[in-house]
């Protein structure tokens, strides 16, 4: 007996999955399956004839489940959805199966294979669809506000993007003055103007703007309500013992990184004369005319790239990724330090130059002036120790050159710069108050870098800058930019629908054990007592609202109580059963 | 297609892979958008976060028919779990416990990283396996633990 009443369309996607699997078979073999009441395929399922062919069909032959064979859900959920949406079909009772680029492309070598497999895929769709119950997104209003915490280069500029589309910024910074890294360096590439200029003519900016207000010396102590109306509670040094509570839609981290600081000894750090980059920056800001330090003058400059990245993995706490933005920084250092002496000597020990896209032509142009590059292999770094003789020079630099076959070179240096990677900022308890995302090396993790890369799983909770990865000024104002178009596009709208695929307690199954309280890493997990009695009986439930649907929980309750909408434990077993089925051909 | 081409690919080791939304499926597609070939007999079931697959749908998974499991987990590109790799680990364990009463071979339950753009290295991991489970032959001996 027939209980459901399913659609299936199998794509040709013009050859890109019929020239490999034999579509009209699988359309075939899926008709004779119980629940399916229509099985056709389609050249273009995507197309919106098929598009408005299924409409009909679902109306005609008054269908409750949807099932699409073609391309990858990344691409075509949406436009699906939307299909059984305005057929009058709940939308999450829609199966996107991917038999293109997890079946036809991946195995044009075996139409056979692919073909079968296809099939097996289909099934488990039409299995998994006949589970589905309809749901509903829960509708939230939003509040035109957006609270950007950070004011680096990347929220300066996030919040006067915001203000001119007309959504309302609250900027927390928790200094003294908004600026960030920027308005401490000595010179920045790309960019005309000087660094404090830059940055004062944000300042001015953002003082122009009424939407948008500063709040500095400040912090976010605390985060409630939901996506669209989070209350933020915000703390003012001056004025601690009154925190301020304010309502605002979506909320962009701009916390931005620090430097990594070398341990003393490290590449002779501590002696007089080793300096990290930004503590060279310092001295180069301060220096007019001629450049020295402590009085001396210097004549001979050597860079160690580098320094606290890309270390080796065997390290405990290592930062093992590039920092991007040092190698340009350096050469564009040095080519300001020649401003200053044109006959400066400036030796470049490098593990590889990744002044990559246009810096090319700074490092050629570095080349001209005179800078001289050398090589070095990472388990044979430099070492850096003070001179014997207290004469001119002050420091010895000695360094296997692999271009000149791994000769050692002495180099007497007045100054050695340590040119030092980012590392994430330490903010244990803003990551606490806003469950970020922490991911490797210790930077924040949006949901795909390429895909959806300012968005955290956190809803109306975005990303930008630095705290990322590391980033470039320029790669930084890109990210918050991004993040303001995101947060103005969902606000604008005045409503949000949240997913509604998000775990859920089922109360008959629930034997009230508590271990899944602890489980949810967004605290979406609450109970309650039934009765007026604290220490009585108890219900476990799930606020739809803040669940992130991860499905963490699923698997620490012992009684199976727990399942995430649309992937709950009954619909993968059915999934399971459809892809073991051996496909019988129809009579 | 000869008749002993059909025999080679139902004799090819059947593989389920728990691939999550956000990470490895992009990986996975990748690898056909590549046209990198493997074994038409791996699919996929994709879900939101690999820490939470259930250990009794893995041993369904094993009891009802494939030959192996492999989980494909975020790793540290989890964008909802900072202890994602743990969970899911701890998770596994438990269902090597149940594999080892019930006498299945551990090597048919596998777990990797696979990011979005781990093309290669997942039809690398999914062949292994495969070649790997052809070895050990036929699921068969074990008491399937039903
Ligand atoms: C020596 C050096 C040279 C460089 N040279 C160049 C160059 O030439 N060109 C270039 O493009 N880039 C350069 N950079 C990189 C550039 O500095 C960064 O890309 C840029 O600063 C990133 O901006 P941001 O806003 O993301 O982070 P940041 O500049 O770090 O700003 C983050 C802000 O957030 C605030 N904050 C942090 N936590 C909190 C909290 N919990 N609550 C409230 N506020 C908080 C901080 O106080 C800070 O003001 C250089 C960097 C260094 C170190
Ligand atoms: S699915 Fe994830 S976010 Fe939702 S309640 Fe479970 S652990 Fe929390
Ligand atoms: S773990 Fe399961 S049984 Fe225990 S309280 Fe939570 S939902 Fe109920």
């Amino acid at each position: 007996m027939s209980q459901r009443r399913i659609g299936v369309y199998v794509c040709h996607c013009g050859g890109n999955i019929s020239d490999y699997v034999d579509v009209e078979q699988v359309a075939r073999e899926i008709g004779a399956e119980e629940d399916v009441v229509v099985a056709k395929t389609a050249m273009f399922t995507c197309s919106d004839a098929t598009q408005s062919e299924m409409e009909d069909d679902i109306r005609q032959f008054k269908l409750d489940g949807l099932v699409v064979a073609s391309c990858s859900p990344k691409l075509h959920t949406l436009t699906f959805r939307a299909v059984a949406e305005r057929a009058g079909l709940n939308p999450y009772q829609y199966t996107q199966v991917n038999v293109r680029e997890q079946c036809s492309w991946a195995h044009t070598d075996d139409r056979e294979g692919a073909t079968a497999k296809a099939e097996r895929l289909v099934q488990a769709g039409v299995a998994r669809t006949r589970l589905t119950e309809p749901l509903v997104p829960l509708k939230v209003e939003t509040v035109p506000r957006t609270l950007i915490i950070g004011g680096g280069i990347t929220g300066l500029r996030a919040a006067i993007g915001l203000a001119d589309i007309g959504i309302e910024v609250v900027l927390v910074e928790k200094e003294r003055e908004v600026g960030g890294w920027v308005d401490r360096l000595a010179t920045m590439h790309s960019s005309r103007q000087r660094p404090q200029e830059l940055i004062a003519g944000l300042r001015e900016a953002i003082h122009h703007r009424p939407g948008i207000t500063v709040f500095t010396e400040a912090q976010v102590i605390a985060k409630g309500g939901t996506f669209g109306n989070y209350e933020v509670t915000i703390a003012v040094r001056r004025n601690e013992d009154h925190p301020i509570s304010i309502h605002v839609g979506s909320i962009i981290v701009a916390t931005g990184f620090d430097v990594y600081q070398p341990e003393l000894g490290e590449y002779g750090y501590g002696i007089e004369g080793v300096l990290t980059l930004p503590e060279f920056q310092e001295v180069l800001r301060e220096s007019e005319g001629s450049l020295k330090y402590h009085g001396r003058p210097v004549e001979t400059i050597a860079y160690v790239y580098c320094v606290g990245s890309r270390e080796s993995e065997d390290q405990g706490d290592a930062h093992t990724y590039c920092s991007r933005y040092c190698c340009t920084a350096t050469v564009h250092t040095a080519l300001e330090v020649f401003k200053h002496n044109p006959k400066m000597r400036q030796y470049h020990l490098y593990r590889d130059m990744r002044t990559y896209g246009e810096y090319e032509l700074l490092y050629s142009e570095s080349r001209k002036k005179g800078s001289r590059y050398l090589k070095f292999a990472p388990e044979n770094p430099p070492s850096i120790q003070k001179a014997g003789e207290p004469k001119g020079e002050h420091l010895t630099v000695t360094v296997h050159d692999q271009l000149t076959s791994n000769q050692e070179l002495t180099i007497s240096a007045d100054l050695v710069v340590l040119v030092t990677g980012m590392i994430p900022r330490e903010n244990v308890d803003l990551v606490h108050t806003l469950k970020l995302p922490v991911g490797k090396g210790g930077f924040y993790n949006e949901i795909h870098p390429k895909l959806r890369p300012v968005e955290t799983v956190v809803d109306g909770v975005m990303l930008a800058g630095t705290c990322q990865n590391p980033k470039t000024a320029a790669e930084s104002v890109a990210a918050g930019l991004a993040a303001a178009t995101q947060s103005a596009s969902i606000l604008k709208k005045g409503q949000v629908q949240l997913d509604p695929q998000v775990a859920v307690i089922d109360e008959a199954r629930c034997n009230q054990c508590g271990e899944c309280l602890s489980a949810c890493p967004y605290e979406a997990i609450a109970s309650r007592p039934l009765t007026d009695d604290d220490k009585g009986p108890r219900r476990y439930v799930i606020n739809a609202a803040t669940c992130k649907g991860c499905g963490g929980c699923v698997p620490v309750c012992p009684v199976e109580a727990i399942g995430v909408k649309g992937y709950t434990p009954d619909e993968i077993r059915a999934m399971i059963d459809g892809l073991l089925r051996e496909v019988v051909a129809p009579v | 297609m000869t008749a002993s081409e059909t025999i080679k690919d139902t004799a090819l080791p059947r593989i389920l892979v728990f691939s999550t939304n956000n990470i490895s499926d992009p990986g996975v597609d990748l690898a056909g958008s590549a046209h990198l070939h493997y074994s038409p007999n791996v699919v996929t079931i994709s879900v939101p976060c690999s820490s939470g697959i259930r250990p009794s749908l893995i041993e369904y998974a094993l009891q009802e028919g494939f030959d192996g499991v492999f989980v494909a987990a975020d790793g540290e590109e989890c964008a909802y779990l900072s202890d994602c790799s743990e969970r899911t680990a701890r998770n596994l364990a438990t269902v090597q416990q149940w594999m080892e009463a019930h006498h299945w071979e551990p090597q048919r339950l596998r777990m990797g990283a696979i990011c979005s753009v781990c093309a290669e290295s997942f039809v690398s991991y999914v062949q292994g396996f495969s070649h790997t489970l052809a070895q050990l032959g036929p699921r068969g001996g074990q008491d399937h633990g039903v």
